[in-house]
């Protein structure tokens, strides 16, 4: 799994073998072949670029093509044991939406996200008064596909709005995990394990 | 290397209007070599007005096969590794049995020849791999009318097939298509040379019905962008308009082509009868009107459906009704829309990202 984004390492870790999953923009499908090969889960995908499902498919996955924002209400309740949705809840148009769907169609989720609050992005709005463009976040503010930024702390007073459980969070800077402690500063991103 | 074959089934067919059609043949050719397990088989199914001739030349046209871009040796089907069979339906008329074949007063059935179904095309093939000794296909993989076939099977024979891929299908004949193919009959039955489906042996045929027919058929097939490209406005061989009927533009020319080819390799009431059997097809019928049901014994297999996005005669939509039955009873699916800008005719064409995801299915 040495391949693995970190925050992919880290789901893949803490997944029990032998789960269903549901890798919510799964990509080419990086994390669904780690979880078959390495923890046998029964792993399948969505993704919204038809030539990345394809290359899925060319490794044997089972993936959909389909729209997080549109498609997930087609899955039946309680169909996986964990709905992953990784760098993507800030690219979508209604996340709280989603987060409530993550949860319905798996009985655990975890969530990643880079976290907005993360001090080299506030310095960098602080310093320039423009949208940051740092390593993590490599976009200008008019063609990112992240339209909801969120830090660490926004997203804990939404999963607490929705009644969502955070049964464990690992926070990251670089490859790299970070304690609990002033998390919002001191992480790029957040992986959260959630459930009702 | 090809191989032509032809089989007699030994047992009467079983059908799904309740008539048992006897002294069935079934025409198909096979490409590779068959594992001694058995157990690299792939069956294609071919679309209404496709035959056997799946990468070998047809014998009437002389033009290679109609997917000879997808199988082959080192393709994307990769006949090095697979033994791929590909048969004329049933209902067809490039060797198996159909209303030109002989019934057993000896006379062509004609309109005599019962009503079939997806499925029974479907039986007849499963009787063919019964012949060969092939209890579990690797893959069962068709286009259109084909994909079909793969569903059919799929959903009634759940132990057949390893791997399910069906491309530009539908698991229940929109009304739009039911309508476009009654047209086509429409004009073949109003042909004078029809003789209520008796011409075999008159010397006389409903050429012009039948062509009209492929006309019409044909221009479903394509996309508007396409056929804007192809042709656009553009004259066929002459600088100015005639003020007449003749075939002026180059898209009618096209047409008339396409309708006056077709005839030479086809047999009016096949095409009646298998559009007929594509008409009744509704997989979610079948099984108590749930498609999630028709699958529910289906989830051992992999399936894998592709629809293209200038794809208007079975759109999206419609592969994407499939994946999510699937997606409900567990299976393990996939859906993709490709883009690709030939309209339905996209799986027969220049898609490199389909041979990927053909060749990816299947390892």
């Amino acid at each position: 799994m040495s391949v693995l984004r970190p925050d992919l390492a880290l789901i893949a870790r803490n997944i029990v073998p032998g789960s269903r999953v549901l890798d919510i923009g799964c990509g080419d499908g990086t994390l669904l072949a780690a979880l078959r090969d390495a923890r046998d889960c029964d792993a399948r995908g969505m993704e919204l670029d038809p030539l990345k499902v394809a290359d899925c498919v060319a490794r044997g996955l089972s993936v959909i093509q389909g729209d997080a924002d549109a498609d997930l209400a087609l899955y039946p309740d309680g169909s996986v044991d964990y709905a992953v949705l990784s760098e993507t809840l800030q690219t979508m148009q209604h996340p709280a939406r989603a987060l409530d769907e993550l949860l319905r169609i798996g009985r655990r989720a975890f969530v990643s996200f880079p976290n907005f609050a993360f001090w080299r992005v506030r310095l960098s709005l602080l310093w320039h008064g423009r949208m940051p463009v740092t390593q993590l976040l490599p976009v200008t503010w008019y063609e990112t596909p992240n339209i909801h930024h969120l830090t660490i702390a926004d997203f804990r007073d939404l999963v607490t709005a929705r009644g969502i459980t955070v049964e464990q969070a690992w926070f990251l800077a670089g490859n790299a995990l970070v304690g609990g402690t002033a998390a919002n500063w001191r992480a790029e991103h957040a992986v959260f394990l959630l459930r009702r | 290397m090809p191989a032509s074959a032809e089989l007699m089934l030994a047992l009467p067919l079983p059908l799904d209007c309740g008539q048992r059609l006897e002294n069935v043949r079934i025409a198909y050719e096979t490409y590779g070599r068959l594992a001694g397990d058995a157990g690299n088989a792939v069956l294609v199914c071919h679309a209404t007005t496709g035959d056997q001739y799946l990468a070998s030349t047809h014998p009437l046209t002389g033009k290679p096969g109609w997917w000879d871009r997808m199988v082959g040796p080192g393709k994307p089907i990769d006949t090095d590794r697979f033994f791929v069979i590909c048969a004329n339906v049933l209902g067809g008329c490039m060797g198996s049995t159909g209303p030109a074949s002989p019934a057993s007063d000896g006379q062509p059935w004609a309109m005599r020849f019962p009503v079939i179904t997806i499925r029974d095309m479907v039986r007849a093939h499963l009787a063919l791999l019964d012949a060969l000794g092939i209890a579990r296909l690797h893959a069962v993989i068709g286009g259109s009318m084909g994909g079909m076939q793969a569903l059919s099977l799929a959903a009634n024979w759940p132990d057949r097939a390893a791997r399910v891929m069906a491309i530009g299908a539908t698991a229940a004949m929109p009304a739009q298509n039911i309508a476009f193919q009654e047209v086509g009959r429409q004009a073949i039955m109003a042909d004078p040379d029809w003789q209520k489906g008796s011409y075999y042996g008159t010397g006389r045929a409903p050429d012009a019905g039948l062509s009209v027919a492929r006309m019409a058929a044909h221009i479903t097939y394509l996309s508007e962008a396409s056929m804007h490209e192809k042709f656009g406005r553009r004259l066929q061989d002459r600088a100015a308009k005639t003020f007449g009927f003749d075939a002026d533009f180059q898209v009618e020319s096209y047409l008339r082509h396409q309708g006056v080819s077709f005839i030479s390799r086809f047999d009016a009431n096949s095409y009646l009868y298998i559009t007929r059997a594509m008409s009744y097809f509704d997989l979610a019928e079948e099984h108590g009107g749930r498609l999630a049901e028709a699958f529910a014994r289906s989830t051992a297999a992999r399936y894998c459906l592709v629809s293209f996005d200038s794809d208007w005669l079975y759109p999206t939509p419609e592969s994407r009704k499939i994946a999510h039955a699937l997606n409900a009873v567990g299976a393990p699916v996939s859906f993709m829309e490709l883009s690709a800008p030939f309209g339905h005719d996209s799986f027969l064409l220049d898609v490199p990202a389909l041979d990927r995801v053909v060749a990816g299915f299947l390892a």
